[in-house]
C-alpha cells in the first residue's frame, strides 16, 4: 500500500469520548431505558467502542448490556472479487439476540456494505426485534440505502480521502485522522 | 499471513504459520456448527466435485458438509454409477469435470499421488482426502485443531502415534505436521509394521508402547486393517491387543490427562478398547465435529478468493 499523509486530526482522545458519552446516551435515551438492548460490535474497532459503550452505560444506568462480536467476513459481498481472501475471526455472541434491540456498533459508515454484511450475519444468529447503527464517523457515498441511528461525528471526504481512526485498545494511540 | 496454495496435497509445503492459519480460521468456522442456522452465503455459486474413488463415511460426509455450511454446490462423483466402471481413465474424469467449471476438486484414491497428479492436469483447486499410503493432510489437521483445542499450543507435548504405521497415511501426516508444531512424536507398532526407513521422517519410533507411555499428553491409535494378518504381517489380533491395544489401565500409566485419538472407523476391541473409546479421555467424537470445521476452513482458504496463485 501506498503511504498515506495525514491532511488533519478529526477528533483527538478528548473528541473521541466525548462522542461516545453522546451516543450512549442517546442509546438509552431512544430506547426509554436499557430494557432488551444488547451491543454487538463489528470487528475489528468497532469492538472497543462496543465496550466503551458498554461501560459508559453501566456508569450512569447501572447495567451491564450484554455484549458480542461480529465477524463479517464469511458475509461479505466482494469476496469473489479480492484475490487473496481476508483472515476470518471468530463471531462471538453469547446470548440469543431473538426478539432483542441489537445496537450494531463500528467505526467507520462509508459505502453500507460492512454493516449489510452484518446484517445478513446476525439475521442467521436470529430474529431481533430491531436492529439499530452506531458509528464514531459518517463519511458519506453510500452505495446501499443504509443509514446509522447514532453518529459520533459527520465528515464530508472525497473518494480518496481515507479515515484512519485509532483506537487505543488496537493501536496505540487515541485519534480520527484524514490522510490522502 | 497469506494463503498461497491452489491445492491441499500434504503438509510437507506448509509452514508451521500456514497451519496455524488453517487452525485459527477452523475455529471461527466451528462456531458456525452450533448456531440453529447452519448456512452461510460465503461461497454461493462456487462448485465442489467429491470423487471418492476408495470407501469412505466420515471424510466424504463432512466434506460434504463442511461445502453445503459454506454455500457452494457439492457433486457427489459416485465411482460405482460412473463411467469409472466403463474404464475411463482418471485424467479423462478429471477434464470432464474442468469443463463443467468445476472450482475444487476433492480426490481420495487408492494410488499415492493422485491427487498431485490431478493437481497438476488441472485449473481447479485439489484437495488430498487420502492417497494411498502417502498424505491425509485433512485428517491430520482436524487432528491438531483437536489437540490445540486441549492444549492451547503444541511446544513441549508428547504425542504417541500407535499401529500399523507403514500402510498409515494418517500416521505420515500428523507426524511431519507436529514436528513443524514443536510437538514430541513416537511412532509404535510391531516391527514388520515399523520400518527403520520411518526415521526419514524425522521422529522417533519404538516397538514398545509400554516404555514411551509415561508423560505422554496425546494416544492416537490407528486403525488395523485386517488384511494386513492375512498377508502374515502380524500373527494374530489378540496377540497385537495384548502388546499394542489401548485400554484405560494403558492410559492411567502416562501420568497425564491424556487424551485418545483414533481416525476411525473403530475396530473395537482390538486397537482400543470399548469402555476407553467412550471414556472422557477419547476425544474421537469431537475429531468429527471438527473434521467439518477444519475443513470449512480449507474450502475457504482455497477458493474464498478469485484466485490463490500469486503472481
Amino acid at each position: 500500500m501506498t503511504k498515506r499523509i495525514p491532511k488533519h486530526k478529526i477528533m483527538d482522545a478528548d473528541g473521541i469520548r466525548r462522542a461516545i458519552t453522546r451516543i450512549s446516551h442517546e442509546i438509552v435515551e431512544k430506547n426509554k431505558g436499557t430494557e432488551n438492548l444488547v451491543l454487538i460490535g463489528i470487528r475489528t474497532r468497532g469492538v472497543p467502542l462496543a465496550e466503551r459503550i458498554q461501560a459508559r452505560i453501566l456508569d450512569f444506568e447501572n447495567v451491564k448490556l450484554p455484549l458480542g462480536l461480529l465477524d463479517i467476513t464469511l458475509y461479505r459481498d466482494d469476496l469473489s472479487m479480492i484475490d487473496v481472501q481476508p483472515v476470518i475471526h471468530e463471531t462471538k455472541v453469547p446470548f440469543s439476540i431473538e426478539g432483542k434491540t441489537v445496537i450494531l456498533v463500528d467505526d467507520v459508515l462509508y459505502t453500507g456494505r460492512t454493516v449489510r454484511a452484518a446484517l445478513d450475519a446476525l439475521i442467521d444468529l436470529g430474529r431481533p426485534q430491531k436492529i439499530q447503527l452506531a458509528v464514531l464517523i459518517d463519511r458519506g457515498h453510500r452505495e446501499l440505502p443504509i443509514r446509522a441511528d447514532y453518529v459520533g461525528k459527520n465528515i464530508p471526504t472525497s473518494s480518496r480521502e481515507i479515515i484512519s481512526v485509532c483506537l487505543s485498545e488496537i493501536d496505540n494511540s487515541e485519534e480520527v485522522l484524514l490522510l490522502e | 499471513m497469506r494463503w498461497r496454495h491452489k491445492d491441499l496435497l500434504d503438509l510437507d509445503n506448509l509452514s508451521a504459520q500456514e497451519i496455524e492459519l488453517v487452525l485459527q480460521s477452523a475455529l471461527s468456522m466451528k462456531e458456525v456448527l452450533f448456531r440453529p442456522i447452519k448456512k452461510l452465503p460465503t461461497l454461493r455459486g462456487k462448485s465442489i466435485a467429491l470423487m471418492f474413488y476408495e470407501n469412505s463415511t466420515r471424510t466424504r460426509t463432512s466434506f460434504e458438509t463442511a461445502g453445503k455450511i459454506l454455500g457452494a454446490d457439492v457433486t457427489n462423483f459416485s465411482v460405482a454409477q460412473s463411467s469409472v466402471n466403463k474404464g475411463e481413465s482418471l485424467l479423462d474424469t478429471a477434464k470432464t469435470l474442468q469443463a463443467m467449471n468445476i472450482d475444487l476438486v476433492i480426490i481420495r484414491h487408492a494410488c499415492s499421488g493422485a491427487s498431485e497428479f490431478l493437481a497438476k492436469q488441472l485449473k481447479a483447486g485439489v484437495i488430498n482426502g487420502g492417497d494411498g499410503q502417502h498424505a491425509h493432510p485433512t485428517q491430520a489437521l482436524l487432528d491438531f485443531f483437536t489437540m490445540k483445542d486441549r492444549w492451547g499450543e503444541f511446544k513441549g507435548k508428547k504425542v504417541l502415534i500407535v499401529g500399523d504405521i507403514l500402510h498409515s497415511r494418517v500416521a505420515r501426516s500428523n507426524a511431519l505436521g507436529l514436528k513443524k508444531l514443536g510437538a514430541e512424536v513416537v511412532l509404535i507398532g510391531p516391527p514388520t509394521l515399523l520400518p527403520p526407513e520411518m526415521g526419514y521422517l524425522g521422529v522417533r519410533t519404538s516397538f514398545d508402547l509400554d516404555s514411551e507411555l509415561p508423560g505422554a499428553d496425546a494416544v492416537m491409535a490407528l486403525r488395523l486393517q485386517m488384511e494386513r494378518q492375512q498377508s502374515g504381517l502380524f500373527p494374530s489380533l489378540r496377540e497385537y491387543n495384548r502388546l499394542y491395544g489401548l485400554t484405560r489401565e494403558r492410559i492411567a500409566r502416562t501420568g497425564k490427562d491424556t487424551i485418545v485419538l483414533h481416525p476411525g472407523p473403530l475396530n473395537r476391541g482390538v486397537e482400543i478398547s470399548s469402555d476407553l473409546a467412550d471414556s472422557v479421555q477419547s476425544v474421537i467424537e469431537e475429531q468429527v465435529t471438527n473434521g467439518v470445521a477444519v475443513r470449512m476452513a480449507l474450502i475457504y482458504l482455497l477458493i474464498g478468493g478469485t484466485s490463490n496463485v500469486m503472481a
